[in-house]
């Protein structure tokens, strides 16, 4: 059975690592092959981004050779696809190479699109590329005061970055020792601060504690060139520095392939299978459901793929559903953090945030080259 | 108007349904009808208070079991 993997970010990695331990055998006796097709020959750990807009994390730090997060069984080529022949079980890649598959996995990612937003992608920064980063930090340092207001595009990857990054400049403007000549404007698109109501509650506390100034069923329609934002709901915000949480897209190549509107994958909630393919896997924010893009979606749904595909080559059906299950770090500030866990059926209930969840989350950040490896 | 789009955000809690409506609310076209499911009641009222605000219509509610049925449409 050959099983293409396109992609090689978070999702795309685990499927590829613990399939390869599962099907090892198969592989190496050629009953199987595992291929993997990526972008990239370098694996980013995306959540340091918010630290490299802050110069905390020089770039260099956020990769790792992709190839040695890789199992020995694994096929690996830098080629990105550009055409997906579902029909013909085969994909197109940039240097014109076919690979052909019995069982296709999708886990391209998303991307931010602020060009969607009219006037957004010039008069603001956000932390969600390298280069982007880069020039976050550039202008953050440059910075002496004035309003900075955050605004946030749906959808989004990671959920709790609208937060974090008003937490983290707040602390980075106090730290420089000028917290006095700066104020806070928060945004969000729906009716409290947070998606998940316990960390909105929470939230809440804090920006009050703080001074920030929130203002919540905001929308962003446009931003004119003097940095003020115009809501879809006739509001407006001003900025001196605007900070962005863009809407996403999926990728390019799968809105040129007529996959999915705006990039997202059509997807069984369960089953993870593409709508209307029984042999096409989407992984991580690739997938159009309604939950959270965050690398701990992309987890649990590899885990899950990885073990219905070796159970197609051991059994010859697949074992089990996806849950719906997330799991979300919510830094807490002074040392502290909690976690939000839940799935289809359970709803999140955070509890008090406390140091150890903190220094856990301290260590994820190495973990999480052990985690890609499939190792946790 | 084409056909009603069906958002299913049951048991979803992060974005959670209304900012489901809102990111598909953006792809539609005026006079589009959307009708999202969801199993949190708070989305009775969360709904209808973005939709008033930013001057779309509310078709009506319905529930079903523990899921509601809330149809709206795209109006500007
Ligand atoms: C600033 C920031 C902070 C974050 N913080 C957190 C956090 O704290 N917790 C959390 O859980 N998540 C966090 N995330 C989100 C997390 O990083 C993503 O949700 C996760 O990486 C999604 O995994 P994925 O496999 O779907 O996509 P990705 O990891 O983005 O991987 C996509 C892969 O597809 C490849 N690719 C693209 N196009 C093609 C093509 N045409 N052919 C072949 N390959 C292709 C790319 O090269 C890449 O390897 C954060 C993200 C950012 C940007």
């Amino acid at each position: 059975m050959k099983i293409l993997i396109v992609g090689g970010g978070m999702g795309g990695t685990i499927v590829a690592n613990n399939l390869a331990r599962r099907i090892g055998t198969e592989v190496r006796a050629g009953k199987a092959q595992i291929t993997m097709l990526s972008a990239s020959d370098r694996h980013m750990y995306q959540p340091g981004l918010l630290y490299t807009s802050i110069g905390r994390l020089a770039p260099d730090e956020l990769y790792r050779d992709q190839r040695s997060l890789l199992e020995p069984e694994i096929e690996f080529h830098v080629d990105p696809v550009e055409t997906f022949d579902l029909d013909n079980n085969r994909v197109v890649t940039k240097s014109g190479k076919t690979h052909s598959y019995d069982q296709l996995v999708i886990a391209t990612g998303s991307r931010a699109a602020p060009e969607t937003i009219p006037g957004l992608a010039e008069n603001s920064v956000n932390c969600y590329t390298e280069a982007a980063a880069l020039e976050m930090l550039r202008q953050v340092r440059d910075f002496k005061g004035g309003t900075v207001a955050v605004v946030v595009g749906v959808p989004h990857k990671c959920p709790m970055i609208p937060l974090e990054v008003t937490f983290v400049l707040h602390d980075y403007f106090k730290d420089k020792g000028i917290a006095d000549k700066v104020q806070f404007q928060y945004t969000y698109p729906i009716g409290r601060l947070h998606a998940l109501a316990p960390v909105a509650d929470w939230a809440k506390g804090e920006f009050a504690r703080l001074g920030i100034n929130t203002t919540t069923l905001f929308n962003m329609k446009e931003v004119d060139g003097n940095k003020i934002v115009h809501s879809e709901e006739g509001e407006t915000v001003d900025a001196d520095l605007l900070i962005s949480v863009p809407p996403h897209r999926g990728m390019e190549v799968i809105e040129k392939n007529e996959m999915g509107a705006n990039g997202f994958i059509p997807t069984d909630r369960l089953s993870l299978r593409m709508e209307g393919r029984d042999n096409v896997y989407i992984v991580g924010d690739t997938t159009n459901l309604p939950i959270s893009k965050a690398g701990s979606t992309a987890h649990f749904e590899a885990e899950t793929v990885a073990e219905n595909l070796a159970a197609l080559i051991k059994f010859g059906t697949t074992v089990r559903d996806y849950d719906g299950k997330v799991f979300c770090f919510i830094e807490a500030g002074k040392e502290r953090a909690t976690y939000a866990m839940f799935d289809y059926n359970n709803p999140p209930a955070p509890k008090a945030p406390n140091k150890a969840v903190h220094w856990f989350k301290m260590a994820y950040n190495q973990l999480y080259w052990a985690s890609a490896r499939g190792l946790l | 108007m084409s056909e009603r789009k069906i958002i299913d955000a049951r048991g979803t809690y992060c974005p959670g349904p209304l900012m489901e409506l809102i990111a598909a609310m953006k792809q539609a076209e005026v006079g589009d009808e959307l009708e999202i499911l969801s199993t949190d009641e708070g989305s009775v009222n969360d709904v209808p208070e973005w939709i008033n605000k930013v001057g779309h219509e509310m078709v009506g509610t319905t529930q079903e079991g523990d899921v509601w049925h809330i149809v709206v449409r795209k109006a500007k």
